[in-house]
Formats: structure tokens, C-alpha cells, sequence
């Protein structure tokens, strides 16, 4: 079997004295959709910040596109094809949409034409950022600040993105348009880890599954599997 | 009280004011960013009204020294960043001011040992040496004239820096979550070196331009750094149009009360800090506690 685009085996971290990740090990294939669930406080979050060198205590080795990048500064996971769309969206208040969305490309080191050209596409596939280029980004409601965030990661093209709960707070109607979305990037070629509290949603529309309790793994599987299987469900992803 | 007193007062209080808010900008950017309260940077003062004796004992070009002093100390600013506060970044805010504090006594003390402990004469260039007289209203010299407009020209350019290209765009998001950057590929870590190189520059080029104004000596920026606290905590961290503002401000309270109260004119920015915190704790134009 080829090696998997991001491989990490025994994840660790701390906050202060809290052991908060107790040996994570999770692999994610190129063009696959990979959920990870898990109640309040599991370690969801920290999994993935783990990932992008978030976190200062932590061990464990992150493998991406055949390179260890475990010991790497988050920039440099940036620039090895690592995106991702944050828990709180991180919108940056006092800018514009558009200011916002060129952030996703100031790596990229673009001219002004082809950062145009990149920000005219954004608009075109989603027309309710397009309509509100101009406008301050924190104004816009909770669904358009989490499409932003999605777009501003998407710029760069990155080879898989890492979603924090990008459904929470969201209207159903978006919801749905979201998840299209995810499917959608998959056909292109796009690997996705989705961390879900709306673990409905995230079985729906993923290949594999991994539920986290505690810091650990405790179950890992086919998504339809899981959610045929809803003990597992109810064990580990109450809220 | 006359018109023309007043008028020239005034005049002499935004020329003043003018400094401070060269030396404000630094220290709140680099605090708003880095989040250093930067004790040194009355030192980096100091240092770019020394350095520009020093370009002037050697080549007798003012403009050559106005040119090179920033460039100088803003090297010398890099310097600092890179191998003096960058390992101590994610220890806690103590560690970063302590630092900076001890920097200003070593920066002082070096000026003494290579210049000498008494203060130095600083000409006024010939060029500027005269003055504008405007009938009824008094004499404006032409040098404080020139500060005034050095300083517009550098608010200007920092405008256009910041709102109209990427690195603007950089220091504008990064003010607010440094974390973004890096989550969307930029390596943080140069941009707080240049932000505090471009900080310490401004500050010499703060401490040139007052040479001539205010008296030279290893000592000269122990109450500006005072000063340039006042006027951001007036203006509000972070903000530029708080800083310019509230160091024009500041620099006209101070020498108005010099015209009509001289014992009061220390007393009275403070007055004039007291009443803005009370009135907006964020100061004029801050963002108050976000994130
Ligand atoms: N900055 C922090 N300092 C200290 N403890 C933290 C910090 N962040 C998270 N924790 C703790 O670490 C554990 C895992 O948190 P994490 O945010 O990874 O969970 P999560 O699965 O993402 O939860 P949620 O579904 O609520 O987002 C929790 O017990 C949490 O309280
Ligand atoms: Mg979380």
C-alpha cells in the first residue's frame, strides 16, 4: 500500500500539566475524506493544531506527502500543501472580504493581476462573498465568515485541508451547500479531515472515520459502518 | 496674553508634538504586534541624536545623517529582535521588558564611555537656520517647520504603506492575529524583525530631528520615553491617526502650560492622559481589549 498523504502516529500533547492527547495515530489517503469525532473536550481541536505545529508540547511524528514535517514552523506545513479552516474562523476584524481572502495568497507571492484573477474566482463560486468584497468581514453573518475562511484556505491550492467544525453555528440551509461543497472539492482531487460535532453530517459525507474520547482513539472505521452502528454513536459522541 | 506668544507657542507645541509622535508610532506598533512594552526605545532615541553628531563630526552633512541615523539604528533594532527578544518570545510579557529596560542603561552607558557624560552642541543646518517672520504674529523658525514636515511626510508614507501594499496588509492583520499569518503561510517571526527595525528607526530619526531643539545627552531620552508612553496611552495602541493626533496634542498642552503655568507644563500631560483614560480607557482612537 502507498504510503497515505498524512500520516501521524503517536500524537502527543500537554497543556501545562494536562496530558490532553495520549498517543493519537490517525492516516488520511490522498483524495479521501476523513472525519474525526468526538464529544466536548475530546481533543479534536488539539489533533489538528498538533498537525499544523500549533501546540508547543507535543510529540508524536506528522508525516504529509512523503516528508516528516513534525519538527517544521507552521509556515513551512502551510507552504508543503497543509490547509486550515480554524475552530473560531479566524476572520481578521478591521479588514474587508477582500482583504481577508488576499491574506490566503500573501504566501503565494502572487503579482496584483494574478491575485485579482484568483480573487475573481472566489467570487465567482461564491456569489455571496463576490457580492460583499468590499464590505468589513466581521460583518457578515456566521455561514458567510465560514465560507470565507473555507475560500481563504482554498487560495493557495493547498494539497488537503484541515475544517474545525465548520458546520457549528450554521444555518441547516448551509449546511447542506457546505457539505456539497466538500464533495465537490473531493472530486477535484482535494483531500479533506473534517472535525465534526455534527457527526450525522460528517459520517454522511466521509470515506473513514476516527472517534476520539479522552485523548485516544477508540474507535475507528468505515463511516457507513459507524453509522449504522449508533452504540458507538452514543457512547462517545453525546454532547 | 498676546496673539502672537500664543501663535509661536503653539508652533513650538506641534513642532514638539511632531517628535513624539515619530516615537509614539514605534512603540505602539511594536507593542500592538510584538506585544514588547519597549523600555529601550528612549535609548534608540538617544542613540539617533548621537549617531547623527557622530555623522556630523565626520562627514558635516546634516541630510547624509538624516538619511543614514535611521538606517543605522534600525540595523542596530534588527540586531536586538533577532538575538536578544526572539528567544524569549512565549515566556511571558516580563521577560521582553526586562530586557528592553536593561538595554536602555547598557545603550546609555555606552554613549557616555564613546561621547562623555556632558551634553553636546548640535547645529541647526545652515540651510534651516533661519526663520519665518510673519508680521503680528511672530517669528517661526524654519527648522521646527522642517520637523513638522518631515513628519507628515513619514505619516504619509506610513499611511500609504499600510493601507495601499501587501506589507501593510501583513502588519494590519497581524496586529490583530499574529496566529493567521502563519496558519496562512507567512513566517511571523521576520515580520515582528522588521516592525521593530522600522520602530527603532523611526525613533532615531525622532532623536536626530530633536537634536537640534532639545539638548543632546546620554540622558535625553529617559523623559521622552515617558513622553511617547503618554501619547499612546492617549491615542489609543496600535492606532496611527490616535498616535498623530495625540502627540500633536501633548506636544500643545505641554507648551501652552510652559506660556501660562511653567510649574505645571510636566504635570500637565499627565493631567491631559488622566482625563482621555477616564473618559475612553482605550484611549482616542483604540480598539479596547478585542480577540
Ligand atoms: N489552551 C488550553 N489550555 C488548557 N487546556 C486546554 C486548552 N485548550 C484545550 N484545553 C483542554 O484540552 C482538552 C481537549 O481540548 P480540545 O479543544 O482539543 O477539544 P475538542 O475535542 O476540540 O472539543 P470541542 O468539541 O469542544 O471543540 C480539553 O479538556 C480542554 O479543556
Ligand atoms: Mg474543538
Amino acid at each position: 500500500m502507498a504510503e497515505a498523504l498524512l500520516e501521524v502516529a503517536d500524537l502527543n500533547a500537554w497543556y501545562g500539566p494536562a496530558h490532553v492527547l495520549q498517543g493519537v495515530s490517525l492516516s488520511v489517503a490522498a483524495g479521501e475524506i476523513v472525519a474525526l469525532v468526538g464529544r466536548n473536550g475530546a481533543g479534536k481541536t488539539t489533533t489538528i493544531r498538533a498537525v499544523m505545529g500549533l501546540i508547543a508540547n507535543r510529540s508524536g511524528s506528522v508525516r504529509f506527502a512523503g516528508a516528516a514535517i513534525g519538527a517544521r514552523p507552521t509556515h513551512a506545513r502551510f507552504a508543503a500543501g497543509l490547509g486550515y479552516v480554524p475552530e473560531e474562523r479566524r476572520i481578521v476584524p478591521g479588514l474587508t472580504v477582500r482583504e481577508n481572502l488576499r491574506l490566503g495568497l500573501l504566501a503565494c507571492g502572487l503579482g496584483a493581476a494574478a491575485e485579482g484573477r484568483a480573487i475573481d474566482a472566489v467570487a465567482q463560486r461564491f456569489p455571496r462573498l463576490g457580492e460583499r468584497l468590499g464590505q468589513e468581514a466581521i460583518t457578515l453573518s456566521g455561514g458567510e465568515q465560514q465560507m470565507l475562511a473555507i475560500a481563504r484556505a482554498l487560495l493557495s491550492q493547498p494539497k488537503m485541508i484541515l475544517l474545525d467544525e465548520p458546520s457549528e453555528g450554521i444555518m441547516p440551509a448551509l449546511v447542506d451547500e457546505m457539505a456539497e461543497l466538500f464533495l465537490e472539492l473531493r472530486r477535484g482531487g482535494m483531500t479533506l479531515l473534517l472535525v465534526e460535532q455534527n457527526v450525522e453530517l460528517a459520517l454522511e459525507i466521509s470515506d473513514r472515520a476516527y472517534v476520539l474520547d479522552q485523548g485516544r482513539v477508540v474507535h475507528e472505521g468505515a463511516s457507513l459502518t459507524l453509522l449504522a452502528d449508533p452504540t458507538i454513536r452514543e457512547r462517545y459522541c453525546g454532547v | 496674553m498676546q496673539l502672537d506668544l500664543i501663535a509661536v507657542q503653539l508652533f513650538t507645541g506641534v513642532a514638539l508634538g511632531a517628535v513624539f509622535v515619530l516615537l509614539s508610532i514605534g512603540l505602539s506598533v511594536i507593542f500592538g504586534m510584538l506585544g514588547v512594552v519597549n523600555f529601550a526605545h528612549g535609548a534608540f532615541y538617544m542613540t539617533g541624536a548621537y549617531a547623527g553628531v557622530f555623522c556630523l563630526a565626520v562627514t558635516g552633512n546634516f541630510w547624509f545623517a538624516l538619511a543614514a541615523v535611521p538606517l543605522l539604528i534600525g540595523a542596530l533594532g534588527l540586531g536586538v529582535e533577532r538575538f536578544l527578544i526572539r528567544p524569549l518570545y512565549g515566556r511571558g510579557p516580563d521577560y521582553p521588558l526586562l530586557l528592553t529596560f536593561g538595554l536602555g542603561y547598557v545603550l546609555v552607558e555606552a554613549v557616555r564611555i564613546l561621547f562623555g557624560t556632558d551634553g553636546m552642541p548640535f547645529d541647526t543646518p545652515s540651510l534651516l537656520a533661519g526663520g519665518i517672520d510673519i508680521e503680528g504674529l511672530g517669528y517661526f523658525p524654519a527648522y521646527r517647520l522642517f520637523v513638522i514636515a518631515v513628519t507628515a511626510l513619514i505619516l504619509l508614507l506610513l499611511w500609504l504603506l499600510l493601507e495601499r501594499t501587501r506589507y501593510g496588509l501583513i502588519i494590519r492583520a497581524g496586529a490583530r492575529d499574529p496566529e493567521i499569518l502563519s496558519i496562512l503561510g507567512l513566517d511571523i517571526a521576520r515580520v515582528w524583525l522588521l516592525v521593530f527595525g522600522l520602530g527603532t528607526g523611526l525613533a532615531a530619526l525622532a532623536g536626530l530631528l530633536a537634536a537640534p531643539m532639545r539638548s543632546v545627552n546620554p540622558e535625553m531620552g529617559v523623559a521622552v520615553l515617558v513622553e511617547a508612553f503618554v501619547v499612546t496611552v492617549i491615542g489609543g495602541m496600535g492606532s496611527l491617526l490616535g498616535g498623530a493626533i495625540a502627540g500633536l496634542l501633548v506636544g500643545i498642552v505641554v507648551s501652552l502650560t510652559a506660556l501660562w503655568m511653567p510649574q505645571m507644563s510636566t504635570i500637565s500631560m499627565f493631567a491631559l492622559m488622566t482625563l482621555v483614560l477616564l473618559i475612553r480607557p482605550q484611549g482616542l482612537f483604540g480598539r479596547g481589549l478585542s480577540r
